[in-house]
This record gives structure tokens, C-alpha cells and sequence, in this order.
């Protein structure tokens, strides 16, 4: 540990307490295998404070009822809740209009949603779409799925050793087939933060759409979509301290207004008849059936709960936290970090000489330390480091250098179990 | 929890030194299996004379559950009879999933994987050669997946 380190944690243990965040979370204080938790699968999924996990109990005890229906007091009271939910997540990312904001399951199906509605009906045989060797399965699946369908050429933008994307490879791709380019905002698997307002400048000076996945951009960095300038972003609600089941396809109206449902059903119709249907307008036109009612509202007051935390604080205190953790898990023996892009958030993603990562998360969790192994859902990524699988230690702004001392004691020790 | 119960030490020598690991070349069949979630990769050669597992190897990258499962499996299998090995395979599978279940014969050094059951997200790595092997007997062509 270098004096350099402990400045920055003092520094920032003052703008920031996180003993006190750590206290809206009730599930981080409890013990697992007779060790405090130390949760450090952020990245997979991340914690509910007590704030959220309230709101879906009051909603289901006081308010529940279907949404655009009735005109009962229940069910005005279940619209109210969830389209304001919709009006603080335009806010929270700056929409320009709540029709720019579209309910979906999350990032996955908002990245579906996009292929299935927009890409099935702009793209034609031999059209490309620009991904890059980063993208999670999510943003991959479904590309490929319609090229099995429809002819599309996938042109994948490649990385270098330390997880970052080449942008000069990226602008050679982009030619006048090019009609979708889609990139993480962050990786996953790695924590690169890719340069993505330079991919969305490049792609726009060539009017070609452009689609982010910011799964994992969300919980670590504010997102304004007019100042990204990008025509699709999508995030889940449960990376961002919300509960599972929401998330959100932003969408710049125009394009969204030309693109067909995706799904049909109750409350994307405005009349059924069997001599035809007239579509809802945006968003319901792409939200058919009942919605995650409670989900959208707890997503709501998860945007009002970080909205309350001092942001340059947070990303102060994350930036040193993640430095700390690079540092000290890179120090242990026979660690090698997977992934040292400059601009990283959260992830510490490696391997450890003579023990696999799967047995390392087992030891790990033997302490109480929760980490994901595996290949994270990026294989492409497991497969240019050459690596079966990793372990990755993700953060949030509610773990400690303590957990990190842990997590570092405990690979220590790791080799010890196979000696 | 107590992870010596899960590395014991005949585990953890197994997975040091697989035993029987390489290719076999009088090999009569073979199968690779897959553990996408965990990336345990092995495959198998088996060779089969009349109604006897007369040897059997793997090779393969994997963690230590899933090494040392295939290592301890092709040396308590060799030269085993196929009705013996179907019975083996039928024992271990039940000593990985069923809670306090006493095998009804001796299994051997197999008896070290019943720690395995502890960790119910470890119970694939174990499994997944024995699967393997299953498929090789009946010369499945396609990789198996435990997923």
C-alpha cells in the first residue's frame, strides 16, 4: 500500500461517508459463512436501499392496481406512480420528452427491442451493423440472430491487450453499408469506459444511428442523452439500485415514432378490430401488456435516492476505491489483472497462476466475499485474453477498502488451499 | 462451511497430477464436454473391448472439482465391466446431489466428492465428466453442455 493511496482515502473518507450509505442498505449488514458480507458482484447485479425495497411494499399494501385502465381511485393512483416514475427517469437521463422514455424488462430486451423493431425493418441483405469485441451477449445475440434472418454482416471493432477499442479500426468500419453502430458505454467484463462520445461523433458525422448499452455505465456516471448525442441508450434498473424486471430503451423520438410495435397486445393498441388496429403512440406503442408496475416505481425511487448523494463525491470516492483494489489485488502472487484500459470504472477482473477462477470464487465466498467467475457473458472477450474465465471483484460506491483488504487477504491465501 | 470438505486433499492431488491425462490412441470413442458457465473444458477417450471399459483418459482445463473429478473417475473406472460403470455413474451422481446419501458400495477415492454437495454451485464442475463419459459410451457426437 503506497502513501499516495491512503491520500486519496483521506481525502475522500470526507466528502463522502460510506458507513452512513452503508446503512441504507439492509441487506449489505449481515454475515455469510460467519464473515461479514463483502459484496463485490456490483456488475452482475447490484443492492436495493431500504428507500426502494419500501417503495414496492407500500405500493403493493396502498396503491396496486392495473395502469391506464380504470378510472378507479387504485388504478390512478398505479398510473401516477408509474408515469412518474417515466417523467423522473427522463430527468435523470435528460430526454427531451417522456415519449423518448420506453419500460422494458431491461438492458437485454431494450437491445432486442431495437433489433427486432428497428433493425428488422431499416436493414436489408449485406447491411452492416458495427459492434465491437467488447459487447456483452446481450448486444451480441440479437445482431446475430437477425443476420441469421436477414443477411446482415456483423463487423466487430477489435481490442487491444489492455481491454481498450480501437478507434481508428472502428471509423475504417464504418462505410456506406453501416446502418446501426452499437457499443457498451462501459465493459462489463473488464470496466473499460469506452470514448463512446467520439464513436457517436464519428457515426453521426455519417448519419449512422447509434445505439448504446449502458448497463454498466449507469450506476457510476451521469448520463445526458442529448449531450451524448446518441439515438438509443439502454440500462436495467437493477445494476442501478433498483429492482430486477425494469429497465429503459431511450430512444430520439423521431426514430422511434417510425419504428413498428414489437410486441402486440393490451395497452399498445388504441382500437382492435379484425378489420384492423390503430397503434398507441410513444412510449405505450412499445409496451404491451401490464407492465412491472412496482419495478418502475422502485426504479423511480432509486433515481431519487442517488439524486440525493453528492455525485462528485461518489465518483471521487469510486475512483480511489477502484485504484486501491487494482492495486492491492495486482500486488497478491501470481495474480494477473485482465484489463487495464486507461478509463476503467468498477471492475477488477483477473486470473491467479494455478487456481481457477471457480475455485477462487468458492474460497472467496468461504470468507463471505462475493465476487462473479466466469466468462461474465463476454466470451469473445475470455477468448482474445485467452483465458477460460476470470474472477471479477466489481464495486459500488457502498464497499469499503476494508472489504478490499479482505478480498486481498483472501487471495493471498487462496494458493494455500491447493499447496 | 468448510472448504477442506470440499478440497480434500485427495482432491487437491488429483488436480495437481491428473492421473491418466493425455490422449489415448486405441481409442474406440470419444467426447468432448462443456461447462459454458465456468469454462471446464475436457474431453474424453474411451475404449471399449466386448462389454469392458477397457481405458479410458482426458485432457482438458478446468478447476480443481472438475480435474480431479475426471481423474479419479477414469482411475476407478478402468477395466470396469459397462453394466459396472452405468452403477458407478449412478452412485456418484446420487453422492453429489443427495443430502447424507450413503452409497451402497465401496466407491473408492470417488468418495472424496461427496464434500461437493455442500457447494451446489460446484456440483456441475464434478459432474460434468461423468456426463462426458456417458456420452462417449453412447457415442454421442455432440459436445455435452451442462447448461
Amino acid at each position: 500500500m503506497s502513501a499516495q493511496v491512503i491520500d486519496t482515502s483521506e481525502k475522500s473518507a470526507v466528502a463522502f461517508d460510506v458507513e452512513r450509505v452503508r446503512r441504507d442498505f439492509p441487506i449489505l449488514a449481515q454475515r455469510v459463512n460467519g464473515r461479514p458480507l463483502a459484496y463485490l458482484d456490483n456488475s452482475a447485479s447490484s443492492q436495493q436501499p431500504r428507500a426502494v425495497i419500501d417503495a414496492i411494499g407500500t405500493y403493493y399494501r396502498e396503491s396496486h392496481a392495473n395502469v391506464h385502465r380504470g378510472v378507479h381511485t387504485l388504478s390512478q393512483r398505479a398510473t401516477e406512480g408509474f408515469e412518474g416514475a417515466r417523467e423522473k427517469v427522463r430527468r435523470f437521463i435528460n430526454a427531451r420528452s417522456t415519449r423518448e422514455v420506453i419500460f422494458v424488462r431491461g438492458t437485454t430486451e431494450a437491445i432486442n427491442l431495437v433489433a427486432q423493431s428497428y433493425g428488422r425493418s431499416n436493414f436489408r441483405r449485406g447491411d452492416e451493423v458495427v459492434l465491437t469485441q467488447l459487447e456483452h451477449h446481450a448486444n451480441i445475440v440479437p445482431w446475430q440472430m437477425l443476420a441469421a434472418e436477414s443477411g446482415l454482416v456483423l463487423k466487430v471493432v477489435p481490442i487491444d491487450e489492455r481491454g481498450m477499442i480501437d478507434v481508428a479500426a472502428y471509423e475504417s468500419l464504418l462505410g456506406p453499408r453501416t446502418k446501426l453502430v452499437t457499443f457498451a458505454h462501459v465493459s462489463n467484463a473488464l470496466g473499460t469506459v469506452l470514448p463512446i462520445e467520439r464513436l457517436i461523433a464519428l457515426a453521426r458525422a455519417r448519419a449512422i444511428p447509434t445505439l448504446v448499452d449502458g448497463a454498466q455505465a449507469i450506476p457510476h456516471m451521469k448520463i445526458d442523452v442529448q449531450a451524448l448525442d446518441c439515438d438509443f441508450y439502454a440500462f436495467s434498473g437493477h445494476k442501478m439500485f433498483a429492482p430486477t424486471g425494469i429497465g429503459v430503451l431511450y430512444g430520439r423520438e423521431a426514430l422511434l415514432e417510425a419504428m413498428p410495435p414489437w410486441q402486440g397486445g393490451g395497452d399498445m393498441i388504441l382500437t382492435v378490430s379484425f378489420s384492423g388496429t390503430t397503434y398507441n403512440a410513444l412510449p405505450y406503442k412499445f409496451e404491451a401488456g401490464t407492465p412491472s408496475i412496482a419495478d418502475a416505481i422502485g426504479l423511480g425511487v432509486a433515481i431519487d435516492y442517488l439524486g440525493k448523494l453528492d455525485w462528485s463525491a461518489v465518483s471521487a470516492y469510486e475512483e480511489g476505491l477502484l485504484a486501491y483494489a487494482t492495486r492491492r489485488v495486482g500486488a497478491v502472487p501470481g495474480v494477473r489483472l485482465i484489463g487495464t484500459a486507461e478509463r476503467k470504472v468498477s471492475v477488477v477482473s483477473f486470473v491467479m497462476e494455478g487456481v481457477h477462477a471457480h475455485d477462487l470464487g468458492t474460497i472467496l465466498d468461504a470468507e463471505g466475499i462475493a465476487v462473479r467467475t466466469g466468462h461474465h457473458c463476454a466470451m469473445p472477450v475470455m477468448e482474445f485474453f485467452k483465458v477460460p474465465a476470470t474472477a471479477r471483484a466489481s464495486l459500488a460506491f457502498y464497499n469499503t477498502r476494508e472489504e478490499i483488504d479482505r478480498l486481498a487477504a483472501a487471495l493471498g491465501r487462496a494458493r494455500e488451499v491447493f499447496a | 462451511m468448510d472448504l477442506k470438505d470440499l478440497y480434500r486433499d485427495v482432491i487437491v492431488d488429483h488436480n495437481r497430477r491428473p492421473r491418466n491425462f493425455g490422449p489415448l490412441p486405441d481409442a474406440n470413442c470419444s467426447a468432448e464436454g462443456h461447462n459454458p458457465l465456468c469454462g471446464d473444458r475436457l474431453k474424453l477417450y474411451v475404449k471399449v473391448a466386448g462389454e469392458s471399459l477397457e481405458n479410458l483418459a482426458f485432457e482438458g482445463s478446468g478447476c480443481a472439482i472438475s480435474v480431479a473429478s475426471a481423474s479419479l473417475m477414469t482411475e476407478a473406472l478402468k477395466g470396469h465391466s459397462l453394466a459396472d460403470v452405468r452403477d458407478c455413474y449412478e452412485e456418484v451422481h446420487k453422492l453429489l446431489t443427495e443430502h447424507g446419501y450413503v452409497p451402497k458400495r465401496d466407491l473408492g477415492k470417488l468418495a472424496a466428492l461427496s464434500g461437493v454437495r455442500e457447494f451446489p454451485a460446484r456440483v456441475k464442475c464434478a459432474s460434468l465428466c461423468w456426463h462426458t463419459l456417458i456420452a462417449a459410451l453412447e457415442s454421442e457426437r455432440q459436445p455435452v453442455s451442462t447448461e
